[in-house]
């Protein structure tokens, strides 16, 4: 089973003073870059226009921004509409309220519909921070990678979230896509490969076997990668892989993970519950069992706090991902 | 104006008996479904489909066509029954409603049935959609556009949230090419809409978003004909045709009780409903006799 190695990765990503630029912020540059292109794209927002990424198009296409005001309901429906008139939206909101208020509309009138809306959901996960718990989305993995139509990304850095943005649009499908509020470290360059549905391999070697394996999804990978390095210099063999198109799952590098490794850790940040790891578990269930280990939230909600010291709170650091991988080797 | 002749009205009326003859006959064989808003529609489906849509049974996916977006997608026999009627597909296939493998979704479903312009069922989503849909027009077209936007809606379905944000970013917006139209029929699935949730007075918050209100009696043909006609004026509001109908129009047994909003009717009850459209298909030839 191949997996792909991610060349090109951004050498300085562990140097003191590397570049940390929000996923929502490579979004909006990638929503601008794609409204220059086609001008088919329009965005829609519910009040949230430049807290989700979406500032830079507003500004230069306001003849292609449609502002509905706090109606979430209506932003994706809105959408739909426009999408069936040849349009590409974009709509963009935080993640508890699009697509967490809206998931029915979201279900019949873009993906049972096939219409090419792009729900954009930002402010996931804790590291939201001081908002607190009801502005922490948790569960929009969940609700749209169960969706029949939809594809589900979630880009590690800026860079890939501004990749990815320029592929949906590009898309005449239904695609969901989760950012983050936090400035987090960018792993990648202008010439690191993205494709949807492509799991790369950011950390390991292409060949041979590897202790344990983890999948990571979101910012959050930088940490898992961080983790694997200080798991080397302890005597294991570690290989991360980077899943940022959590549906279409990449089966084929999932199952490569889990034949050269025989041990799985998912990482994400979000509920174990329906989340990334629970996407994986269910393939390698039917596919190649192995053991697995969940770092994630487990069953909670979030609380105020700053981003760190809420992801170390709800057990996402390095010393949870690091007993995760500990337990995990203990089963094999 | 146009004129509605005579003939033109004949017409109208017999077409609309037709329809209510096959939505009894389709809920009949499917045996289950929805006959009271239905038939309670056929008159203004009769009028809007054979004297204003612009469209083309032929090629249905004319980019200029106007769009009639059902948000309440549960009436769909009667836009089956008239799109068969008007030449979409074959009057034959009416029989397969709800059926394994049918194009006729218990629902409609986009992408099976020429004429469908969006799945629907789940109340409340299609104002917003017809809206996306003006909005997108316009980018287009600007004002030269001659396409219509119509969204029927039921009453019940009024009580969602999604609805109101709909018609106040129509108002912004200024759709002026967006036409809603309301069965107000009084009843929803657990009773009369005054019990369940008070809509009145429902002109008023139309009008308070900033939309022009037509209310009419939604099987009066004069009255329909001349709501269609006057949406055509002031381009940059939204319209709202408020039409008071009875639901179950036509088959005596099913007037007016909202008992009959999702049950089909069995072999007795259906039989006698036919029998009734079909005098009154008689009654409408008498009518006119001498007139055309």
């Amino acid at each position: 089973m191949t997996i792909l190695k991610a060349e090109n990765l951004n050498e300085g990503m562990f140097e003191e003073n590397k570049e940390r630029i929000s996923t929502r912020e490579g979004y909006g540059r990638g929503l601008l870059e794609a409204g220059e292109k086609d001008p088919r794209i329009v965005l829609l927002s519910a009040d949230l226009t430049s807290s989700t990424g979406g500032g830079p198009f507003a500004e230069r296409f306001p003849e292609r921004f449609i502002q509905v005001g706090v109606a979430e309901q209506n932003l994706v429906t809105v959408a739909s509409g426009m999408a069936a008139m040849g349009k590409i939206p974009f709509t963009s909101s935080y993640a508890v309220f699009s697509p967490g208020r809206n998931w029915e509309q979201i279900r019949t009138t873009i993906c049972y519909n096939d219409q090419p809306v792009k729900i954009i959901g930002s402010h996931t996960g804790v590291s939201v921070g001081p908002d607190g718990g009801t502005h922490q989305a948790l569960e929009d993995i969940a609700l749209m990678r169960s969706l029949p139509n939809m594809t589900v990304i979630s880009p590690c850095d800026a860079k890939e979230a501004y990749k990815a943005t320029l592929e949906i649009a590009r898309s005449d499908r239904p695609a969901y896509m989760r950012l983050t509020r936090d400035k987090t470290p960018v792993m990648t360059t202008d010439n690191t490969e993205f494709k949807i549905g492509k799991a790369m391999l950011f950390h390991g070697d292409i060949e041979g076997e590897a202790d344990v394996g983890i999948i990571a999804t979101g910012p959050l990978l930088y940490r898992a990668i961080k983790v694997a390095r200080i798991m080397e210099e302890r005597g294991y063999k570690i290989n991360v892989l980077n899943l940022s198109t959590i549906k279409p799952l990449d089966g084929e590098a999932v199952l490569g993970l889990a034949e050269r490794t025989g041990a799985i850790v998912t990482v994400e940040e979000h509920q174990i519950k329906g989340g990334m790891g629970g996407e994986v578990a269910e393939f390698l269930a039917e596919n190649r069992p192995v053991p697995m280990e969940f770092v994630g939230v487990n069953d909670a909600f979030g609380e105020s706090g700053g981003a760190v010291e809420l992801l170390e709170k709800f057990k996402m650091g390095e010393e949870d991902m690091i007993r995760a991988i500990e337990r995990v080797s203990g089963r094999k | 104006m146009k004129s509605f002749s005579n003939k033109d009205k004949y017409e109208t009326e017999k077409k609309a008996n037709t329809i209510r003859r096959q939505v009894i006959e389709m809920l009949m064989e499917a045996g289950s479904g929805h006959p009271a808003g239905a038939l309670g529609m056929a008159d203004i489906f009769a009028v809007l489909y054979l004297h204003f849509l612009r469209h083309d049974p032929e090629d249905p996916f004319w980019e200029e066509r106007d769009r009639v977006i059902l948000s309440n997608g549960h009436i769909c026999p009667v836009l089956y029954a008239t799109l068969a009627e008007v030449g979409y597909f074959s009057k034959e296939e009416l029989k397969t409603l709800r059926r394994l493998g049918s194009r006729l979704q218990g629902h409609p479903h986009r992408g099976y049935l020429p004429g469908i312009e969006t799945t629907s069922g789940p109340l409340g989503c299609g104002l917003s959609q017809a809206a996306g849909m003006a909005i997108a027009d316009r980018m287009d077209r600007g004002d030269e556009s001659e396409s219509y936007f119509y969204c029927f809606m039921g009453d019940g379905e009024l009580n969602s949230g999604n609805i109101w944000e709909a018609g106040m970013l129509a108002s912004k917006e200024r759709l002026g090419k967006l036409v809603g139209v309301i069965d107000r029929n009084n009843i929803q699935i657990d009773g009369f809409t005054k019990d369940v949730m008070p809509l009145e007075p429902l002109r008023d918050k139309w009008e308070s978003w900033g939309w022009l209100v037509y209310e009419i009696d939604g099987h009066n043909i004069d009255q329909i004909y001349e709501a269609f006609e006057k949406v055509r004026s002031s381009p940059d509001t939204p319209k709202v045709i408020i039409a008071n109908t009875i639901p179950g129009k036509g088959v005596f047994e099913f007037e007016g009780k909202y008992e009959w909003h999702g049950k089909a009717p069995d072999a007795d009850e259906g039989g006698r409903a036919l029998k009734e459209l079909a005098e009154e298909d008689r009654e409408i030839d008498i009518r006119y006799k001498g007139l055309i």
